[in-house]
């Protein structure tokens, strides 16, 4: 187990697995998505409430999901770079900051979309909606950091503590934030506890919510590969590659 | 390990005296945000009145956030964190006793200030309790959670922009919990509970923060 890891930890090796994976991940993402988008726009029944409007959930619900496990995915490679040194560690952390950002700003755009329907308004400061603004802004931030900082390991450290400090936050700042009473709705899937949601509108969503998490996967690996690339450009394996496939482009 | 805390304690805050008009900066910038406020306002004092706890802590959140940057730069600058990183005394304590010592310069300085400011504003008398005990408890969460910030913008040109944007979001509880309370003792109602969280903030950014900060501290200085 240890050391299967602690092969994929080398960047070469890493490298040449995730090009491997990145096809198949793919294929099964559009496949998904089509699925998913079908069902959800199609197959499903309205809402007895909210009519056709609710079909935005298929977008809006698993973008806002993916906005907090990008975070914790983050933090958490923050935390093996800080440990352990790993460098493909803060590779990831810094690919998962710019793609996690995107899906927040997804989810805020695609809250706004169903909220002028329902609300009457396009923003309201609820609990959810503020602290999903919250979690953009601490990725902002650290990528902001990032950026700042021209010493790449520094940044990268940097930035990791950052991240730590944030994913404590996160819990703090969400449920002060709750403090407000909240128009929007208390959370609809729990993994304990029976959905309160019908399964005609539940299996379109997983499906939605597995094939945008397919999506996250193949982003990351292949902005990881490139983070490879350009940081181990000074190896003997990149530049075979490279000059490989400059050769085959000629 | 207490000799050294306390030495250091001493020193900023005897540095800090040697510099009056530092000193009395964040509280005439608190001062000056807040009488804003009625001219863009407009004098009513209902309105005034309404809007005095959130006004009071934005202000209080921007005057600790200004003086943030002076908590580590100028010992970065002249070499001498370098050598507190370096000394065989335990850098948390090092650094816990500089925050204590920057709060007491520039936070504890708003809480004498704030009845003045309740004044102004409005705020009824019975209110001025929950008022400072909120600052007590709240501007000292800010200079912790800043010290983290700080920290990691240390080596950084225009690092003061950059700051802002890493510590706000995450003193956005503080913000909530301080008007909070304000606003519940305005209307005299009770407001504990809103105080205990305030203290359970307190408590947990004064154990943990510390290390954050001296990691970053380590990492930036490197």
């Amino acid at each position: 187990m240890w050391s299967w890891l602690t092969k994929l930890a080398s960047p070469k090796r890493f490298y040449d697995l995730a090009m491997a994976w990145i096809p198949w991940l793919l294929g099964l993402a559009i496949i998904l998505l089509i699925i998913g988008t079908y069902k959800g726009l199609v197959d499903s029944p309205p809402d007895y409430q909210q009519g056709e409007s609710v079909r935005i959930m298929y977008v809006h619900v698993p973008a806002a999901f993916l906005s907090m496990t990008i975070y914790v995915i983050m933090a958490w490679m923050a935390l093996v770079g800080l440990v352990w040194r790993v460098k493909l560690a803060y590779m990831w952390a810094k690919s998962c900051a710019s793609i996690g950002a995107v899906f927040t700003f997804l989810a805020l755009v695609t809250g706004a979309l169903w909220g002028k329907p329902m609300w009457g308004t396009w923003w309201v400061w609820d609990a959810r909606l503020t602290s999903e603004l919250i979690l953009l802004f601490l990725y902002l931030g650290g990528i902001a950091l990032r950026q700042a900082i021209d010493d790449r390991n520094t940044g990268d450290k940097a930035s990791a503590v950052l991240a730590l400090v944030g994913v404590v936050n996160i819990p703090i700042i969400h449920y002060s934030v709750q403090w407000w009473n909240t128009l929007h709705q208390g959370a609809t899937i729990s993994r304990l506890g029976k959905p309160l949601i019908d399964a005609s509108m539940l299996s379109p969503l997983l499906i939605m919510i597995v094939a945008f998490f397919l999506v996250f996967l193949v982003a990351v690996l292949m902005q990881v590969n490139n983070e490879i690339l350009e940081r181990e450009s000074h190896t003997s394996w990149v530049k075979q590659l490279l000059g490989m496939k400059l050769s085959n482009d000629r | 390990m207490m000799q050294a805390f306390l030495s250091i304690f001493k020193r900023d805050i005897l540095l800090a005296f040697r510099h009056r008009s530092e000193l009395a900066n964040p509280m005439l910038f608190f001062v000056l945000v807040i009488s804003l406020f009625p001219l863009a306002l407009g004098p009513y004092p209902e309105i005034l009145q309404q809007v005095a706890p959130g006004v009071i802590w934005v202000a209080a959140l921007l005057a600790t956030l200004l003086s943030l940057e002076r908590l580590f730069r100028e010992d970065f600058m002249d070499g001498s964190l370098e050598q507190m990183l370096l000394s065989h005394h335990s850098t948390v304590s090092l650094v816990l006793a500089k925050i204590l010592a920057h709060w007491c310069i520039t936070g504890l300085p708003l809480l004498i200030i704030a009845p003045l400011l309740a004044l102004f504003l409005g705020l009824p008398s019975f209110s001025w309790g929950g008022l400072l005990a909120s600052l007590a408890l709240g501007t000292p969460i800010l200079s912790f959670v800043g010290a983290i910030g700080v920290a990691l913008t240390l080596g950084l040109h225009r690092g003061g922009i950059l700051l802002s944007l890493l510590v706000l979001p995450l003193y956005i509880p503080v913000l909530i919990f301080g008007t909070g309370v304000v606003d519940a003792a305005r209307m005299q109602l009770p407001f504990s509970g809103q105080l205990l969280l305030l203290a359970a903030m307190l408590v947990l950014a004064m154990t943990l923060t510390p290390l954050a900060t001296v990691m970053a501290l380590r990492i930036s200085v490197a």
